[in-house]
């Protein structure tokens, strides 16, 4: 999903620019709450194994492979702010190390990849571990998040392609294609995310971001034989709740319509263009189609290429709804907490 | 003043597992002591927390007088030269002067005074004409003898040595031993290598089940080899100390 | 994507483009890139020319042509994209050679596979001839923010770690008769990249805790200053503003 130079228009790429350095901004001053003197190695940990696994090709139907986005793990690992900045140093070096990804569409893909996945996977881990406690809930949260993060900036991609791609394609077909192909990433992600996190919970609790708070209480035992029972210390939990991030894609959301507006003023006929070439969608529909691997076959594990891009996409709304509610009952929770304060 | 000392220390792991159950050692300026136990003793946890990199359950750390606490970590990172079992952990700078030169720069030493202490940490252990090369072009002996140079860089109070002779052929093992035993430091060696710990050390303690089982010369705990048995201890094969003689 | 050996990313030498201290090169590989992005794509000389100017120092920092080629696979994916624009691309339609393509799609796939071509070749050439952590040190010295500094520090650390267990595990997993080739083998798969992470973790916390030891509180000690004369960022400089001179001429 690595977008290259000259894929997007400038407006864009630079809006998307700005988006992903103010996220990146934020996430500066957020990290400083969710690292101790561990961190920063831990981060880099958690960046040269995102980057790895992103190498890590998983075959997703006959012929493609796809790889690991890797931002609700990050998240999960590292805690959102941290997850984000993960990701933008994993692109930052594929791109000027690795040429993969242009440098003028950095701020593209630190969006798409970085801010996009790690909002959407943080968001959607909470709600889950608040719904189900305890290490499984953490391992099935983390299956979800990763599963709903990959399609998520898979739609967000498609957007933006809808707002400023310089390729003169459909872009529903864009989305049935990009939703297709991630969809089934996402499982593969999902799985991925949910072993790593499993395993590491199961060794080494004390890594998880996402799983403070689970830690039981110590057993002190004398050399004299006596034995003390001691609660185990409590870091301070991720109390920061989901609002920063709402917020954040509140902006980022308000920032995008902004552009699409512009562009839909400066040039109407761009966007009335859509409508008037409908005959040319279901050519172009059945063209990718024929194109894409997935096409040869029609449908993947029974599921036809088509239903599984709608699929992605209303998961994705149903996500949205999902953080909204979360989000809301939090809210009221705080409020209720504030109170047993007072 | 002691170097070192330990009181009471218990700890236990993330995951429940318990490491050490109350550990009490004092170490005096200038020895040089051996630390013996089976694997699973507890001995890396118990170096762990000799610089503060754990935190105790329970108990008290104290060097040089210093106790191990949040606010004094820096001053006792200093003091306490930590060399791992694995010389790849040490070294992570490109060239084997930046390696050695990290502690000290980390202490704030800059130009003329970080170059005298790299150089004489090198010279120390006779690595300095391989100053500017790679430490992962050098060989393994080489490469903990540039370990311990990047600890004594920092002229440590005590140098924490995690099973010095692992993976070294003889003569490696023999060049380690001189240096060892030409510094004027503090020593605390952690080994199951009973005969190197008989060759370097005048005094040994045994760390069993989290708690020191044993206290007293190398020579005599090595040779009681029911003591030695009880603690899942072995000397190598055909190797025998005779029970030293009573005291005339 | 995302591939790559990275141990064959920089190209030891000592050229002119070699010595230039980092901070200038990643400067001018960036301005670079935002020139060539900004240029219209129906001004064909002006992308022959950047072409030119890139081979110029490609010429002089003696990096040899197969290098850039191999390493510009990265960009496969993306290309094999673009020339599926044309074919399934809305609008006015033309025929070449029995096809019948779309001519903004056309415009489109050659848009990008100049543009993005011309990125990744600056970008091979800046990592050819500087070592990563020196690219580091010259973001450092350009302000980037140095928690993204030090995590990426430890990013190109751990790398070597992982792959390293990476490939162990995957001799291991092989030499038991195992292949990923379809969907069935993801759990398999899934699990070995929860072992890799534990492994290389418990690694790479080694080497922190040594780190720690010696005194490290969060930021890597400055060895060796990297400091750029006039001269030298006026070295660096000379590709993005000929590629500026290039794009005015054009216009």
């Amino acid at each position: 999903m690595h977008v290259p130079d000259g894929f997007f228009n400038a407006a864009v790429s630079g809006s998307a620019g700005a988006v992903a350095a103010a996220g990146v901004a934020v996430c500066l001053r957020g990290a400083r709450r969710e690292l101790d003197d561990r961190t920063a190695p831990m981060a880099g940990l958690v960046a040269a194994f995102i980057f790895a696994v992103q190498m890590l090709n998983f075959p997703v139907a006959a012929g493609t492979s796809g790889h690991l986005l890797g931002g609700a793990l990050a998240a999960i690992l590292v805690g959102p702010y941290t997850g984000v900045l993960c990701m933008a140093v994993v692109l930052l070096v594929q791109g000027v190390f690795f040429a993969d990804g242009g440098l003028t569409a950095l701020g593209i893909n630190v969006t798409i990849m970085g801010i996009v996945t790690v909002l959407v996977g943080w968001g959607v881990f909470r709600l889950v571990t608040q719904l189900v406690r305890g290490k499984g809930g953490v391992t099935a949260a983390a299956f979800l998040a990763s599963l709903i993060s990959v399609p998520a900036a898979a739609l967000a991609f498609t957007l933006l392609f809808w707002i400023g791609g310089t390729a003169p394609i459909e872009v529903s077909a864009v989305a049935v294609a990009m939703g297709g192909v991630h969809v089934l990433i996402g499982v593969g992600e999902g799985l991925i995310t949910a072993f790593t996190v499993g395993a590491v919970l199961a060794v080494r609790p004390d890594l998880v971001y996402g799983a403070r708070g689970l830690a039981s209480s110590l057993v002190l035992r004398g050399p004299d034989g006596a034995t003390t029972v001691e609660p185990a210390a409590r870091p301070a939990t991720a109390g920061h709740g989901l609002r920063p991030f709402l917020l954040g894609g509140v902006g980022l959301t308000l920032l995008l319509a902004g552009v699409v507006s512009f562009f839909a003023s400066s040039s109407p006929d761009g966007l009335e263009a859509v409508a008037e070439n409908k005959g040319f969608i279901d050519q172009a529909t059945e063209h990718l189609m024929s194109w894409s691997p997935l096409g040869d076959y029609g449908e993947v594990g029974g599921i036809p290429v088509g239903v599984a891009g709608v699929i992605g996409v209303g998961i994705v709304l149903l996500v949205a709804g999902a953080v909204g509610y979360a989000a809301r009952t939090r809210g009221q929770a705080a409020a209720g907490d504030d109170k047993i304060k007072v | 003043m002691n170097s070192l000392e330990v009181s009471r220390l218990a700890y236990a792991y993330p995951d429940g597992t318990q490491a050490l159950f109350g550990v009490d050692l004092t170490i005096g300026r200038g020895e040089r002591v051996a630390l013996l136990g089976p694997n699973g003793a507890g001995k890396t946890t118990l170096v762990m927390h000799l610089n503060g990199i754990l935190t105790p359950g329970h108990g008290t750390v104290t060097v040089a007088g210093t106790p191990v606490r949040k606010d004094t970590l820096k001053e006792v990172r200093r003091r306490v030269g930590l060399v791992f079992q694995d010389p790849d952990d040490q070294l992570f700078m490109p060239t084997v002067r930046d390696d050695v030169a990290f502690g000290p720069a980390n202490m704030g030493l800059t130009g003329e005074e970080l170059e005298r202490a790299v150089k004489g940490a090198l010279e120390r252990v006779g690595m300095l004409e391989a100053a500017d090369r790679p430490p992962h072009h050098l060989s393994f002996g080489q490469r903990r003898r540039v370990a311990v140079a990047t600890v004594l860089a920092m002229e440590p109070e005590i140098l924490v040595l995690d099973e010095p002779s692992s993976n070294l052929d003889p003569a490696a093992r023999r060049e380690l031993a001189e240096i060892l035993r030409s510094l004027d430091v503090t020593v605390l060696m952690v080994t199951h290598d009973l005969p190197y710990a008989l060759e370097l050390c005048e005094r040994s303690l045994i760390l069993s089940d989290g708690v020191i089982a044993a206290d007293g010369p190398t020579r005599e705990l090595l040779a009681d080899p029911e003591l030695l048995a009880a603690h899942r201890l072995e000397l190598p094969y055909g190797f025998a100390i005779p029970a030293p003689a009573e005291p005339a | 994507m995302g591939a790559g050996h990275h141990h064959q990313l920089y190209l030891p030498g000592a050229s002119a483009v070699h010595r230039l201290p980092p901070q200038c090169k990643l400067l001018a590989v960036f301005a670079f890139a935002v020139v060539v992005v900004a240029t219209p794509r129906e001004r064909f000389w002006a992308f022959a020319l950047y072409a030119l100017l890139l081979a110029a120092v490609a010429w002089a920092a003696r990096v040899p042509p197969g290098h850039v080629l191999r390493r510009m696979a990265i960009e496969l994916p993306f290309v094999l994209f673009a020339f599926l624009i044309p074919v399934i691309g809305m609008g006015e339609r033309t025929t070449v050679l029995g096809l019948s393509l779309s001519v903004p799609g056309l415009w489109a796939a050659w848009n990008i596979l100049a543009k993005a071509t011309l990125g990744v070749v600056a970008s091979i050439l800046l990592a050819a001839t500087t070592e990563p952590r020196t690219i580091l040190l010259g973001a450092q010295r350009l302000r980037v923010p140095s928690l993204l500094v030090q995590i990426a520090m430890f990013m190109l650390r751990y790398l070597d770690v992982i792959l390293d267990e990476m490939r162990r595990m995957r001799v291991a997993r092989e030499s038991r008769g195992f292949e990923a080739r379809d969907v069935r083998q993801l759990p398999a798969v899934a699990r070995s990249a929860g072992a890799l992470f534990i492994r290389s973790y418990e690694r790479g916390e080694r080497v922190h805790l040594a780190m720690l030891s010696r005194g490290y509180s969060g930021r890597m000690p400055m060895l060796g200053e990297v400091s750029a004369s006039a001269a030298q960022w006026g070295v660096a400089l000379l590709l993005p503003v000929s590629a500026l001179a290039v794009l005015g001429l054009s216009l």
